[in-house]
């Protein structure tokens, strides 16, 4: 027996979550296809950030990779979570606006350009305050233009995971990919306690955390589509899969009636708690759409 | 914010690569490393911490004191410490001799 068979494959493996944005997107491309744009030595970084004594980024967090997935072009998008929490401020929001315009324009010329996004935020960029908040309200207009001609992929792997005015992008987006260290909600735990208390949610709790907010509990009821191991290699092919499927026949943020009534049948007399949702909604009618 | 910049005459060796390594999380730095087209090295530094220009400096000094090549490097730095700023240069080093 040779030593590298002595080796589990999950230690064999390419950790997707250890990766940086620039070089997920890069796993994600057929070899040879990927080509950045507005790379790092454009230097278009947030003017805002030195004038408040943080260090700013010279591709704002924001790396944007045109290629192809399966022989089909795609244009990446990944946000680096290492810098400000993957936060969106002017100029990395205009860079992903921008890309999305262009997949929209391709596609509607005929060369059908499916968005992948690779989201580790926190979303807002606080520090950026309105323009931040103005950069998500154009990210959606583009999602939503682009939604009508090719699909838009959402990968959260983790560690920051996906919150804030992004989640909306998430939520808005064909198809969602997690891992199980990923998180997806709206507001953060921290927020919440913050605003009502401790009693509410408990931030230091990562087992309620990830029981509610992790990618285990989002796939299990239904408002996100794969579950995926931190594996760069499966991540690509369950991305591929969903490049090749193209548009679903109904997107999950349309059917705004079968959400609306799950909602009214909760019973709130009582603790809700993930595991009954779960079972509720997970084994409930299957999303359309979703795989 | 501080802006720094030094300038390293002695290092002539052409290169035609460039690099970027790093992020400017709390307590790293980027660096974006490229051909210079004078024929000598020079540096400029945007850190988020002020009062350690001397520092800078001495790593610099080090870092040139052992490499010659003809780089532009431009640092965006969110508190590296003078270990990691080096470790960072020689990385990028390492980057654009492979």
């Amino acid at each position: 027996m040779s030593a590298i068979t002595l080796v589990p494959a999950f230690v064999r493996r390419t950790s997707f979550i250890e990766l940086n944005a620039r070089a997920r997107a890069n796993e994600l491309t057929d070899p040879g296809t990927g080509r950045e744009m507005l790379g790092p030595f454009e230097r278009l970084e947030s003017p805002w950030l030195p004038e408040q004594g943080i260090a700013p980024q010279s591709d704002d967090g924001c790396v944007v990779i045109k290629g192809q997935i399966g022989g089909k072009p795609v244009v990446i998008v990944a946000l680096e979570g290492g810098f400000q929490a993957g936060s969106m401020g002017e100029v990395s929001g205009a860079k992903m606006t921008a890309a999305l315009d262009l997949a929209a324009r391709d596609s509607q010329n005929g060369k059908k350009t499916a968005a992948v996004l690779l989201l580790e935020t926190g979303g807002v960029r606080l520090q950026e305050a309105n323009l931040g908040l103005a950069a998500i309200a154009e990210v959606i207009s583009s999602l939503l233009a682009l939604r009508q001609h090719a699909p838009i992929i959402t990968v959260i792997a983790g560690t920051v995971g996906c919150f804030g005015g992004m989640s909306l992008v998430a939520g808005l987006s064909s198809y969602i990919v997690m891992t199980p260290e990923a998180r997806l909600g709206l507001n953060g735990a921290e927020v919440i306690e913050q605003e009502s208390g401790i009693e509410e949610f408990d931030s230091s709790d990562r087992a309620l955390i990830w029981a509610i907010n992790g990618g285990e509990q989002r796939v299990g009821m239904g408002v996100a589509d794969e579950l995926v191991q931190d594996d760069a290699a499966k991540i690509a092919a369950a991305v591929r899969k969903y490049v090749e499927a193209g548009l679903p026949r109904v997107h999950r943020s349309q059917q705004v009636e079968l959400y609306r009534d799950r909602i009214a049948a909760i019973d709130t007399s009582r603790q809700i708690d993930p595991l009954s949702i779960r079972k509720q909604w997970g084994t409930a009618k299957k999303v359309e759409g979703a795989k | 914010m501080e802006q720094l910049k030094f300038d390293y005459p002695s290092a002539k060796r052409r290169v035609d690569k460039k690099a970027h390594v790093g992020v400017a999380g709390s307590g790293d730095m980027e660096i974006l490393m490229q051909p210079s087209d004078t024929g000598a090295a020079h540096v400029s530094v945007q850190t988020s911490v002020n009062g350690f220009s001397q520092s800078w400096k001495a790593v610099m000094d080090r870092f040139f004191s052992r490499y010659d090549g003809a780089v532009r490097i431009h640092i965006n730095d969110a508190g590296a410490t003078p270990g990691t700023v080096l470790l960072r240069l020689q990385q990028a080093a390492e980057v654009i001799d492979q």
